[in-house]
């Protein structure tokens, strides 16, 4: 199997990466190479194999949904690019 | 009196609580040799001043019964430090200071210890030389234009240049142990689940392990004691009966059973390599402990099944860098563009490609044939450890297939640059802990490490191995000077 410029450009779509031609380029050679080591895998038959998601066999703990932070909202807006009193500023999306 | 820099971190320990030598003395020792470090480009941060400030305070009113009296400490640039910036490797957190303060740091703060500084990492830790940090290559301080390794390649090489006593890395696929292996440091991966991941900036939150590095086992088993604590702030942090590790150490490993994996005997393993290993083996028989042959059977899956998971996880937890909370923003006409052109520009090339193969795993009408497959197959890699760990207490392997390489060496080819984590990507799968120590060196007198893999939660145990070996290698660094200036 191999990934195309099309794929490309429909995952970096995904990750919210923007490709120019070149660069689409590069990036379909690198994980095609990469996709073809994977593809190792498929000599292994794991029909009835369970996936192991975590490796931490104890459950996960639940706690009590209880308030704990104290007034944080500048530390919060602190880092960010661009804000306006208490708001993160993005370009508008509302004509 | 040892010259400061040169002492271990279990000698300066001592030599602060005997009054023998002051926190500001020994702080200002490993800024001076720090400054003189530039060449090497270890520090992404100096908190010089700041750290001096608090070894004056420490010496005015000192409490010695701390176990890291007034020790100054850099640390990898991954963990969240308050107030003082946090870029992991990457452009896109260039400007980032965090409010608050990881557990693992903060751990080691209230234990006495004094952040020195933030060390270079390969960007997000998605490497495995150093090479793919915003903030340039790092010097392996061994040889000019050699690789430290990574992704903690900013530790281990501030580490071997004595710039800091010990440090603190993280470990997704062999980021602590690669680059202890090629720095003749040693370097500890514990158990998932044993530090806690808190303010860690996150790759793989599956893989992720902080661990600690030194040039000892004495002082990784102190640092790792300090380190590792159940922290509800973590869910996946466990609750399990800690150590103190350093008190606890023994050379007697008489009786021991230690496995050795035939599928290490990787193609084209350099004969040095194999060398190193026999030697291992040997040496390990000296110290009392039997060898008995294993199988893991799906160690050759390792890789392969970690570049799906490592990938499918980085993609979902950098989805955060959007531009808007935190971190580089570049302009776009409207939100998407914004988006778009901020991940473009401000992460590297490395982490764009794990980015896009993450997403491509994950995407529909691919989620089953790959990511689902990987989840399984990791499954069958952590059932080879659950079956040999029946027969034995540890595992011995090398720590890497090679010595450090140039720099530039294998930066056209990804798939030669994963290969580097073969012994130490399977350890990270199934969740377990694994030391690297120094062992040896190869013909051009670059360092080689050998890898004792333990049972979950079984840090004590290969600890005492490694105790054991080390006394009996004698493992001398030859570092020259050569970068000072």
């Amino acid at each position: 199997m191999t990934i195309d410029l099309k794929t490309i450009k429909h995952i970096a779509k995904l990750s919210r990466i923007s490709v120019n031609d070149t660069k689409a380029e590069k990036l379909a050679d690198d994980l095609n190479a990469i996709f073809k080591f994977i593809e190792k895998l498929n000599e292994l038959k794991t029909e009835k194999i369970k996936p192991l998601t975590s490796v931490a066999e104890t459950p996960l703990k639940l706690r009590t949904d209880e308030v704990k932070s104290e007034n944080i909202r500048e530390d919060i807006i602190k880092n960010s690019p661009e804000d306006n009193q208490d708001y993160f500023v993005v370009p508008k999306v509302i004509e | 009196m040892t010259e400061i820099t040169k002492q271990t971190l279990s000698d300066l320990v001592e030599n602060i609580k005997k009054k023998k030598v002051s926190s500001t003395e020994v702080t200002k020792a490993f800024i001076e040799r720090s400054k003189k470090s530039k060449k090497l480009n270890t520090y992404i941060t100096e908190n010089f001043n700041a750290a001096l400030d608090k070894a004056k305070k420490f010496d005015e009113k000192p409490n010695l019964d701390l176990k890291l009296p007034g020790i100054p400490i850099a640390v990898k640039d991954l963990f969240c430090t308050k107030n003082v910036r946090t870029t992991a490797g990457s452009k896109i957190l260039n400007n980032f200071i965090p409010t608050y303060e990881s557990t693992v740091t903060k751990n080691i703060w209230n234990e006495g210890g004094i952040l020195l500084g933030k060390l270079n990492c390969d960007e997000f830790a998605m490497g495995s030389s150093n090479e793919t940090s915003f903030f340039g290559n790092v010097q392996n301080p061994i040889s000019q234009n050699l690789v430290p390794g990574g992704s903690s390649g900013g530790s281990a090489s501030a580490l071997a240049a004595q710039l800091t006593p010990v440090t603190i890395g993280t470990d997704t696929g062999g980021s602590i142990r690669q680059p202890a292996s090629f720095t003749g440091t040693v370097g500890l991966k514990p158990t998932y689940g044993s530090c806690s991941r808190y303010g860690i900036v996150a790759f793989a939150s599956s893989l992720d392990q902080a661990g600690p590095m030194s040039q000892n086992v004495k002082d990784c088993a102190l640092l790792y004691e300090v380190i590792s604590s159940y922290d509800k702030k973590d869910s996946t942090s466990i609750d399990f009966k800690r150590n103190n590790y350093s008190q606890k150490l023994t050379k007697d490993i008489k009786g021991k059973k230690i496995g050795v994996p035939k599928e290490y005997r990787v193609d084209n393993m350099p004969k040095e390599i194999d060398e190193l290993w026999q030697k291992g083996i040997k040496c390990i028989k000296n110290c009392g402990a039997e060898i008995i042959e294993i199988s893991l059977p799906h160690t050759s899956y390792a890789l392969p099944t970690y570049y799906i998971v490592a990938p499918a996880e980085a993609s979902s937890n950098l989805a955060r860098y959007d531009g808007v909370k935190y971190g580089f923003r570049a302009e776009g006409k409207n939100l998407i563009e914004m988006y778009e052109k901020t991940r473009s520009e401000g992460f590297g090339e490395e982490v764009q490609r794990r980015i896009m193969i993450g997403t491509y795993v994950l995407s529909s009408g691919y989620y089953d044939a790959y990511y689902l497959k990987a989840q399984k197959v990791r499954k069958l890699i952590k059932n080879d450890f659950d079956e040999a760990y029946k027969k034995v207490d540890a595992i011995l392997t090398p720590s890497t297939p090679s010595s450090a390489f140039k720099i530039g060496e294998k930066n056209n080819d990804p798939v030669s640059m994963y290969l580097n984590d073969i012994f130490t990507v399977p350890v990270n799968l199934a969740g377990l802990p694994g030391i690297s120590i120094p062992a040896g060196h190869d013909s051009q007198g670059y360092p080689l490490g050998l890898q004792i893999i333990g049972k979950s939660f079984d840090e004590q145990n290969i600890i005492n191995i490694a105790y054991s070996m080390e006394e009996k290698i004698e493992f001398k660094n030859n570092i020259k000077d050569w970068w000072i200036g």
